[in-house]
């Protein structure tokens, strides 16, 4: 058992610490692109983000994907993608393209009241 | 010796995940679901060394001599496989080497603990306390990682050979043989596409990886001959059924690393072969400094485990 009032203070990612900066990354003319990779577990479900990886070309990032994904039986097909060809929502704009649903309940099957003599509802 | 849980069905923790005796229940792929992952069902050694300890399978002396040197091949392969460790190009390609010599070491695994059974050893006995001229695996397989070229033409060569070995043998009269050769040619199969795939690529990529690929087959051919030479014990073998005649499989093997050769522009190399002697127990300088690595610790702390 450690004593938790020994421990070192770790940092919350509040503001206050000392910043560091992320390095830039170096993107030689040489560097292998990036892919994110989608496994199916099993049939009848959908493929499932699994996270990404480094290839140099679709072939060897299915093979990759392959050695890194399902080396625990996780899956029976997978897609790779290149991660510049996926267009993602902006994290900012959460208001206006999510919230806008909120209260509409109108869009869903329980706010309707089942008319009369409609069977099997 | 702890007894065996035949009815164990545990439903919680990790309890899916079966690394002991082998379960007939549990453990199967029927179980699998969107969120639990299974190890699935397939031979391990620890199911072969449960058949050789309670006597359900013995091998011949033969087949014993036999499945050591398959086995000695797959493992000396291991270890210099392991070695890219964290030194492969790119950390995908790190894991990717790692899975094949995890591979290996599965396969020799499974044939030294059936080769064990005629001698009373384990698995560790043979891998652990033998010494170099004990060793019965061919040169090819001892030779250095050199660069990532020269890995990848080694692992060309052993992948194709291997291949066409293992799918023979799963129609040996031995039925151990037979059921090792059958898991792991699924296994060989993939190391052949991973290492035809880097051999277009290092041919088609830049004049630096094509140098370097074509200095990389002249390194590693003079050592393929040795492969498909034919011997007392594997005719012996054959006859019964048991083997596969190596030299019967040199054809296939030059017809498909042809194939892959000619798509990737090289040509085979025209190289003096070595003089071999590995399934005689004679070794290159290169299987002592291997085998020190390997067995230091189980000599310093014999017995020892974590």
């Amino acid at each position: 058992m450690s004593d938790a009032s020994n421990a070192p203070e770790v940092s919350t990612g509040s503001t206050t610490g000392p910043v560091v900066e992320p390095v830039e990354t170096k993107t030689t003319g040489n560097a292998w692109g990036l892919w994110e990779v989608f496994v199916r577990s099993s049939r009848g479900l959908s493929h499932v983000h699994a996270g990404s990886l480094h290839a140099p070309d679709a072939a060897m990032a299915l093979r990759n994907a392959r050695d890194l994904y399902t080396r625990r039986n996780e899956g029976v097909s997978i897609w790779v993608v290149p991660a510049d060809a996926i267009a993602s929502s902006d994290p900012d704009s959460k208001g206006s393209f999510f919230e806008s649903p909120q209260g509409k309940d109108y869009r869903h099957a329980t706010y309707y009241t089942k008319s009369e003599g409609v069977k099997h509802l | 010796m702890s007894s065996p849980e035949t009815t164990a069905e545990t439903a919680h923790g990790h309890g899916d995940i079966s690394t002991g005796m082998a379960a007939p229940s549990g453990s199967g792929d029927s179980n699998a679901s969107a969120t639990r992952i299974t190890p699935g069902n397939a031979l391990r050694p620890e199911d072969i060394a449960l058949e050789v300890r309670t006597g359900l399978v013995k091998p011949t002396e033969d087949a014993a001599e036999y499945a050591l040197r398959l086995g000695d091949d797959a493992l000396i392969l291991a270890q210099r496989l392991g070695h890219w460790i964290s030194r492969a190009p790119e950390l995908e390609e790190d894991v990717a080497l790692g899975n094949i010599a995890l591979d290996q070491l599965g396969h020799a695994r499974s044939f030294l603990t059936y080769a064990g059974g005629a001698w009373e050893k384990s698995e560790d006995d043979l891998a652990y306390f033998r010494r170099e001229h004990e060793f019965r695996s061919a040169h090819l397989f001892e030779q250095p990682n050199g660069d990532f070229a020269v890995t990848i033409a080694r692992q060309f060569v052993v992948s194709y050979y291997q291949f066409e070995l293992y799918r023979r043998l799963t129609e040996s009269t031995d039925g151990t043989l037979a059921a090792i050769a059958a898991k792991a040619v699924k296994e060989v199969d993939y190391h052949r596409d991973h290492s035809a795939q880097w051999i277009l690529r290092l041919a088609g990529g830049t004049d630096e990886s094509r140098k370097r690929i074509i200095h990389a087959l002249k390194l590693v051919w003079p050592y393929v001959g040795e492969l498909f030479e034919d011997d007392a014990l594997v005719t012996r073998l054959a006859e019964a059924g048991a083997a596969v005649v190596p030299s019967s499989i040199r054809e296939d093997f030059d017809r498909l690393t042809g194939e892959v050769l000619t798509e990737a522009g090289l040509e085979v190399p025209e190289v003096p072969a070595a003089p071999g002697g590995g399934r005689r127990g004679q070794h290159s300088e290169h299987l002592g400094y291997i085998l020190a690595e390997m067995q230091v610790l189980a000599r310093e702390h014999p017995g020892a485990s974590w």
